[in-house]
């Protein structure tokens, strides 16, 4: 009696999908993004991914104001690597133009941003670990983020949004006690990467959660336009810095981790690695970059305070202040005269004069007036290019139309994880609901450049 | 300077081709808008070239190109940087494209050759539609959905054209250049 009852039991029962609403504020989503799952039990049926929560016309803005307005705006679409970003648009412009930087200008450019790069990966998978369960990885990973910024702080001035490239150069040079501290913060660092290697790579609760879930196949990463650490580790070698190399990334020595399968487990291995080799790229150049000007010493090279060197320049006193350095508060260090010849271009149409100029005779004051002025400012000639660059996530690119006039007359984004994200439910079609978290967290969202 | 690239696309496609250039080392073809699903079949199928990655689907409205407002009331004295001419690169840029208002613009490039190619459409406003890529690349799905949220460019043969960045009940397409930066459309509280 009780068999034949089990026995029909599957035919009666009514097989429902469960509509899931996940985001747009969830704690496991780092961002606002919405999910609507359709579950078939625990396993995802079909997922709708609704995406411009964070939408900012970050495309309108940049039409409206001048070239060097746009970079404020490109540090907010990563916060977490806003020196990529910076980079990546300079390059743009500067391409329009026609003009390249000195060399010590582009070390510096690469320093600084393999550095965020790093800063980048940890918070990705110190996120990952800790949605999955793994708290104290993410807080090592955090102290070693710390350490990279604080490495930033010293030579931008501030942490996220730092806004330290220029078009035509960088804000200032790397300070004198930079290497020496970019040292100690690496050895923190590579401490904190192989405390969390030893923590995760083997942890049995983490490779499960990760190992065989979210696999895309080489194919359909490429179909998809997915770049960065999410195509590498599906096998597939393109790196931008090493395919189509910019600035000095050809000049240095570094490897290309690739994965096997493009799971989530490869994706962390990816970047566990990557962050290896960036930390090899910074420490290579480093010691290849070329040495800057002479710094002019504030005892001996005169040193008048600015706002006094702007009076006595008001008077006519010439005298006094020509040839002397002029002593600026800390935001504008490294970015005197003495340096300015190896952080920017020697091209008066297009980089501030430094403030002794500025303040010291008229050529400078017409300059930085020329420069600042509404209507007037950096005028690239007619024209359209697109600049690729690596960015934490894959492939960053700019795409600049200009109509000769002070402002862009297009800026496009190519944000590397809105292809990553339109992959996004064909990734969790089939999986289990739980997988989500841990596919999620290697895609490693970032809404400011996804919405932009 | 003509490129292999370049060359191939126009041997290929005589009648399809309009226009090309390398400015800046950019290779771009400008072609008409009947061909781009067989233009951009050839690119990823044909061995030497092989683009399989669609980088970029953006679009450009050039109804006010050259047209900026001038600044308050002292005419603008600003220097370009340099002159066209003075920069080195032979190829000179053709310019926007005439009396059409939009072009769409492709980004490819090709993993095994490391080449690059952009392909411009210039699009008729009254008639804003193109053939839809999604057919060859999954990636041109959301890239076209987007051109068609922020211009109104339509792609026929698209499994799912609807707003991606906007909401559904916003009006208009933002990056219009006769929509006004500072106009908002809120779905909730006072209208300005």
């Amino acid at each position: 009696m009780e068999t034949e009852q089990t026995a029909e039991k599957p035919a009666e029962l009514e097989i429902r999908e469960m509509m899931l609403n996940i985001g747009p504020a969830h704690p496991a989503m780092h961002g606002i993004i919405r999910l609507v799952v359709n579950l078939d039990g625990e396993q995802i049926h079909d997922a709708d991914v609704e995406i411009g929560f964070l939408h900012r016309g970050f495309e309108k803005m940049a039409e409206e104001v001048d070239y060097n307005g746009i970079i404020p705006y490109t540090d907010r679409l990563n916060y977490v690597s806003p020196l990529i970003n910076n980079m990546g648009y300079c390059m743009a412009v500067e391409k329009l133009l026609g003009i390249s930087v000195p060399q010590r200008c582009h070390y510096i450019r690469v320093i600084l941003s393999e550095i965020s790069r790093i800063g980048d990966h940890l918070t990705c998978v110190g996120a990952t670990a800790m949605e999955l369960g793994a708290f104290s990885v993410f807080l090592y990973m955090i102290k070693a983020r710390e350490f990279l910024w604080e490495l930033v702080e010293m030579v931008t001035g501030a942490r996220m949004t730092v806004s330290f490239c220029r078009v035509g150069g960088v804000k200032a040079d790397l300070p004198e006690a930079f290497p020496g501290d970019c040292a100690e913060a690496f050895k923190e660092v590579r401490k904190v990467i192989a405390e969390s290697d030893g923590l995760l790579t083997r942890n049995r609760i983490f490779v499960d959660r990760m190992d065989g879930t979210g696999i895309i196949s080489a194919e359909d990463a490429i179909s998809y336009g997915i770049t960065g650490p999410f195509l590498r580790s599906t096998g597939v070698e393109y790196d931008v810095r090493k395919d189509c190399p910019y600035s000095v990334y050809d000049q240095l020595p570094f490897d290309v981790p690739v994965g096997t399968r493009g799971d989530n487990m490869d994706r962390y291995l990816v970047r566990m690695e990557e962050m290896e080799q960036s930390m090899l790229i910074v420490e290579a150049a480093l010691r290849d970059i070329p040495p800057g000007e002479v710094l002019a010493n504030p005892e001996t090279g005169r040193p008048i305070p600015a706002a006094q060197m702007v009076d006595l320049a008001k008077m006519g006193e010439i005298e006094p202040i020509s040839g002397g350095c002029a002593v600026v508060g800390p935001t504008l260090e490294g970015s005197g005269r003495a340096q300015r010849s190896s952080i920017a271009v020697d091209e008066k149409r297009v980089f501030l004069p430094p403030k002794e100029d500025a303040y010291g005779n008229i050529e400078g004051l017409m300059q930085q007036f020329k420069l600042v002025m509404l209507g007037h400012g950096l005028r690239p000639p007619e024209g359209e290019v697109y600049f690729p660059v690596e960015g934490a996530n894959g492939e960053l690119g700019y795409y600049v139309v200009s109509d000769g006039a002070s402002s862009a007359y297009r800026v496009r984004v190519r944000p590397p994880c809105f292809a990553i994200m339109s992959a996004l439910s064909m990734l969790l079609e089939g999986e289990m609901l739980a997988d989500i978290v841990p596919t999620f967290g290697s895609v490693n969202m970032i809404g400011g450049e996804l919405d932009r | 300077m003509t490129s292999v690239l370049i060359e191939s696309v126009t041997d290929r496609f005589p009648d399809a081709v309009s226009a090309s250039h390398a400015y800046r080392g950019d290779q771009t073809v400008v072609v008409r808008p009947e061909f781009l699903l067989e233009i951009a079949r050839f690119l990823k199928e044909d061995p030497a070239l092989q683009m399989n990655l669609l980088v970029d689907v953006t679009a450009v409205d050039y109804s006010a190109f050259g047209k900026g407002p001038a600044p308050a009331f002292f005419a603008s004295s600003g220097v370009a940087v340099k002159p066209s001419s003075q920069i080195q690169d032979e190829d000179p840029w053709p310019g926007p494209p005439e009396k059409i208002r939009f072009t769409v613009v492709y980004h490819f490039y090709s993993i095994q050759h490391k080449h690059r190619l952009r392909l411009v459409i210039p699009v008729e406003e009254t008639e804003a539609a193109l053939d839809s890529l999604t057919t060859l690349w999954a990636a041109a799905d959301w890239l076209e959905r987007e051109v068609w949220d922020m211009y109104g460019i339509r792609f026929n043969g698209h499994p799912n054209l609807k707003r991606i960045l906007m909401y559904e009940e916003f009006e208009g397409y933002p990056l219009r250049k006769d929509y006004p930066v500072n106009k908002r459309q809120p779905l909730i509280g006072p209208v300005n």
